[in-house]
Order: C-alpha cells, then sequence, then structure tokens
C-alpha cells in the first residue's frame, strides 16, 4: 500500500510540474480542459426531462440546460472546441459512473434531497415536483383516503414509495402497497387493473398518462403526498471549482427568462417523437425558484 | 475515484422505517430463499414426472415431454415471468384474470411457480439423461422379475438414476436461487430488488451490491455443502454411484 503510495505520489510530482505552467485547475475542469472533451449523462426514457428521439439521440428540457452549462464551460476554459461526449446512465448506473468518473453531469430528473448530498452535490433545482397517484378514471377515485384497502403500487427505491408508505401507516389505509420495477411497469399494472393507483411524481405521472394507448380514461389525483421536491443536475461532490461554473451558468439561464422558454419548449408544446403535448403550464414554486436559483435539497425551501 | 464510502450505512435506519438497511436486505434476503425453495420443489416434482414420461416406450408421453421441454427452456426465464404476470390474466375469462390479478402476493406465487417451471425442464432433461445413462439391462432385468414398468422405476431406475444425477441437481438449484433474482421484474422485493432500493435511497451502489454478492455467495456456500452431505449419505456400495 505504501509502495503505491509513493509511486502514485511520484507520478503526481510528474504531472504537477507538467501542468504548473498553465493554470491552476483542479477536479473536472481540469479533466475537461486536458480532454478536451465533457461527458454528459443522459436517461433513455425520463420524458421529457432526457429521452431518445426518433434518431436515437437525447433530448429534453435537462439536456438542453446541460448543452448551456457546457457553453459556459468552454467560455470558462476558453477552449475554441469543446467535444460533448454522451453516455446512456440508468437510475442503478449513474452514481458508479459519476464517482468514477466516465460521466460529468447528469442530466435527467433525479431528486435532490439530502441524503443523496452525501454521495454527490447538485446544481440549481430545474424542476419541482410532488408526490400525486394516476387512476383510471372508471374507478372513481378522488383523494388519498380513496385508496383505503386498495392495491396501490409505486416504483421501486423512490422518494414516492415511501411517502406512500408513510401515508398508508399515517392515515390508516390499510392499502396493499407493491413495490414496481420501473415506472413504466408501474403503470402497466394500474393498465391491466393489478393495481387502482400508481403513486409517483406529478410529471411523471402526465408523461405516461400522455404516452399511453388512450391518455383520456386517466386522471392524476388532486391530493398530494408530498410538499414539491427538488430536481436537479447532478455533479460529482467535493468539486468547488466546477460547481461554481455550473452553478454560475445555470443560475444565469434561469434568472434571464430563457430558462422559462425552455421549460415552456418542453412542457406546453409538442414534443417529440410522438408530438405529445404534456400541457404542464409553469407552477408558481417553480417560478419563484427560476427568479432565486437554489440548490437546496429541502422542499421548504421552495415556498 | 471520487465515492464517499460508507460502510456504516448497513447499520443506520432504512427509510422505509422497517429498521435498518441490514433489515431490508435479510427481509430480502429471506423472500428470496422462500421463492427458491418453492420454485424448487415445483421443478424437482414436475421435472421428474416430465422426465420420466421422456423414457416411457408410449410415443404419447415422449411427445408430450418433448414438447414441454422445449417450451420451457427454449424462452428466457424473464420472458416467461413476464408472460404469466401481465398475459396470462388477460387471456383468460374477465372473472378469472381479476381473481388472478387481485391475489394477495401475487409476485410471489407467480414468480416460484414461473421460476419451477422453467427450472423443471431442465431436471426433466437431466433425470432423461441419468435413466439413458443406465444399461439396458436394467430395464429389462426388472421386467423379467416380473415389475411392472411403474415398480421398475420405482425400484430399478430411479433411486440409480437419481443418484447420478445428484451433482448436476445442485448446480440446478443453485441456478434457482439465483435466478429469483430475475423476479423484481414482476415487483417482488427479493435480495437483489432490495439492494437496488438500498442503492436508490441511499446512493450507496457499491455498498449495497457487495452485502447483496456476499449474502448469494454465503448462501450457496451452504447449498453446496450441504448437497455434498447428502450424495455422501445417499450413496450406496456397488451401484454406479457408489464407492
Amino acid at each position: 500500500m505504501k509502495h503505491f503510495r509513493s509511486i502514485g505520489l511520484a507520478l503526481a510530482a510528474t504531472f504537477a510540474v507538467s501542468q504548473a505552467s498553465a493554470e491552476e485547475l483542479t477536479g473536472t475542469l481540469k479533466n475537461i480542459k486536458d480532454t478536451g472533451a465533457i461527458t454528459l449523462g443522459f436517461r433513455d426514457s425520463s420524458i421529457p426531462f432526457s429521452y431518445l428521439d426518433d434518431n436515437q439521440k437525447p433530448v429534453g428540457f435537462a439536456m438542453d440546460i446541460c448543452y448551456k452549462i457546457v457553453d459556459a464551460v468552454k467560455k470558462e476554459l476558453k477552449l475554441d472546441k469543446l467535444e460533448v461526449k454522451l453516455n446512456p446512465v440508468t437510475s442503478a448506473t449513474r452514481i458508479p459512473l459519476m464517482a468514477n468518473g466516465t460521466i460529468d453531469l447528469e442530466c435527467g430528473s433525479t431528486t435532490n434531497n439530502a441524503e443523496r448530498q452525501k454521495q454527490v452535490s447538485f446544481t440549481n433545482t430545474h424542476f419541482l415536483t410532488a408526490s400525486r397517484y394516476v387512476f383510471k378514471k372508471s374507478s372513481g377515485l378522488k383523494s388519498i383516503d380513496d385508496l383505503k384497502g386498495k392495491t396501490v403500487v409505486s416504483t421501486a427505491g423512490t422518494t414516492n414509495i415511501k411517502q406512500l408508505t408513510e401515508a398508508n401507516v399515517a392515515k390508516g389505509l390499510g392499502a396493499n402497497i407493491i413495490p414496481a420495477k420501473d415506472h413504466a411497469e408501474a403503470f402497466l399494472m394500474v393498465e391491466t387493473d393489478r393495481a387502482v393507483a400508481f403513486v409517483m411524481d406529478d410529471i411523471l405521472l402526465a408523461s405516461l398518462v400522455a404516452g399511453s394507448k388512450s391518455p383520456d380514461d386517466y386522471a392524476i389525483s388532486k391530493d398530494a403526498f408530498s410538499k414539491p421536491e427538488p430536481y436537479g443536475i447532478m455533479l460529482r461532490k467535493d468539486d468547488a471549482p466546477f460547481k461554481k461554473v455550473v452553478d454560475a451558468a445555470t443560475a444565469a439561464l434561469y434568472t434571464s427568462g430563457e430558462g422559462q422558454k425552455i421549460y415552456d419548449k418542453w412542457f406546453t408544446q409538442k414534443i417529440p417523437p410522438k408530438g405529445l403535448n404534456l400541457n404542464t403550464p409553469i407552477s408558481d414554486e417553480l417560478k419563484h425558484e427560476f427568479a432565486k436559483p437554489s440548490d437546496s435539497p429541502n422542499p421548504d425551501d421552495y415556498k | 475515484m471520487n465515492y464517499n464510502w460508507n460502510w456504516g450505512i448497513f447499520f443506520q435506519p432504512n427509510p422505509m422505517g422497517t429498521g435498518t438497511y441490514l433489515d431490508l436486505l435479510l427481509s430480502g434476503l429471506a423472500l428470496t430463499l422462500e421463492t427458491a425453495v418453492l420454485a424448487w420443489i415445483i421443478a424437482l416434482v414436475t421435472g421428474s414426472i416430465v422426465g420420466v414420461m421422456r423414457t416411457l416406450p408410449s410415443k404419447g408421453a415422449y411427445w408430450f415431454g418433448f414438447a414441454y421441454v422445449e417450451f420451457f427452456r427454449n424462452m428466457p426465464l424473464l420472458v416467461q415471468l413476464f408472460l404469466w404476470f401481465f398475459v396470462l390474466p388477460e387471456i383468460l375469462p374477465r372473472a378469472a384474470g381479476l381473481w388472478l390479478k387481485q391475489l394477495p402476493n401475487a409476485p410471489f406465487w407467480t414468480a416460484s411457480i414461473g421460476v419451477g417451471l422453467f427450472m423443471s425442464a431442465r431436471v426433466a432433461v437431466q433425470l432423461q439423461a441419468g435413466i439413458g445413462s443406465l444399461p439396458r439391462g436394467q430395464k429389462q432385468a426388472a421386467t423379467a422379475l416380473g415389475l411392472t414398468t411403474v415398480q421398475g422405476y420405482r425400484y430399478v431406475l430411479l433411486p440409480m438414476a437419481f443418484r447420478i444425477i445428484l451433482p448436476p441437481l445442485t448446480s440446478e438449484f443453485l441456478n434457482t436461487i439465483k435466478n429469483t433474482a430475475v423476479a423484481i421484474t414482476i415487483g417482488l422485493l427479493e435480495l437483489t430488488g432490495q439492494a437496488r432500493s438500498m442503492q436508490e435511497f441511499s446512493f450507496q451502489v457499491f455498498e449495497a451490491f457487495t452485502a447483496a454478492t456476499i449474502l448469494y455467495l454465503l448462501v450457496n456456500a451452504v447449498v453446496v455443502t450441504g448437497m455434498r452431505i447428502l450424495e455422501r449419505y445417499v450413496a450406496i456400495p456397488g451401484y454406479i454411484t457408489g464407492k
């Protein structure tokens, strides 16, 4: 072990000598400068945040924001050319790929919470979403209390299933909660009547409904299980210089009003590949956040 | 690597309010074992019946066994579970389909039966091979002694065939345990499923899967040891497999 460390030190020293004359860059910024490339992690089906269009090219609200960040990084490092590499990630691979340096930014719909901040950092919030449930109109559900004794599905390992479990105990619903592997499958359970309701972030429910065979059959509850929670673009922890650049870029984007323009493009207009329209105008909370950008994981900070 | 290692995570409370993260994984392990044992019983029973059918003189029985084995082993397990869980209730009459969907613990029963039937095709092929490896004279001697076909299998062929295939059956049992991991696709939160939810909640992905790996290894080591003891216990000197 000691041996390895001394070799490591020797190597580091060699690099340090060759770099000292250039700039005092560290972490991700140094890496980007050295390789002339930045790698964005994208999700394949997080509509409309980050997903593949009909040409298998990643697009979406979070992708647009990431490209703006890339421009800012390019300017900051005074590079003529910055290659953008794209790397697909899933909920299971995003942390290892971020930790081992494969991706520099994760552009998707990752909830920013205090527990996750022990592992990664998030830049300014780009969306706020609350837990609600989707149901078939024919089932006649209205409130959370109507779920009493029913079978309810949510996606395993999400904050939503945790909130559902808590509400189940707190309100004495006695609902039968079943976990599903992913959102598509949880929705399938409602579609095939295995469950009467699917508890998830309302925006994801809206996109699942819009993309379903018969969108008119479904409705999303008014009742919410939680306060609106923030989504953030993820970056490596303890990399203050890179985070500063990214935060500045997103803050400038949101406060200038351009953030809302990008928002409107993805949430109130037809989006590829099927020409869906999510019809979700910007919420007051998010408008407020765009005016005063924040990377807080606490939902109470977004009132 | 920029990763915040935290091995103490296992002793921190999990957000589902069911104890610590370790409890979460252990509850997954219990479900893995229950599913695997039930699946293995199903696999052994149906696999033995089908395996025997494939060696019977009856052409009909042979073809039934052939079709059964090809049906279950030629389709990926993932697809089979998906078919049992999502497609079967839709093609049944509506009332029966609805009853099936509203069964409590549906993922558990579907996974056990689905994995069990998938593995039964493999058990059947091995038993067929085991019976086939016996000298033809065995069967003829049983007939010459006046034993019926059933008696011939019960007292002569099967006791030897099962002893011959005991080592490969050990592998099949291990496969059954590992194959239950596929059941996360129908919402069964077994060991792999709980490791996944642990990494989603805590973002400590390496710790979660390291623990799951070790638990799988330990369980399989126990099974291997148990089967070795069984092999020695049932060995009969003078049989093909005896010492």
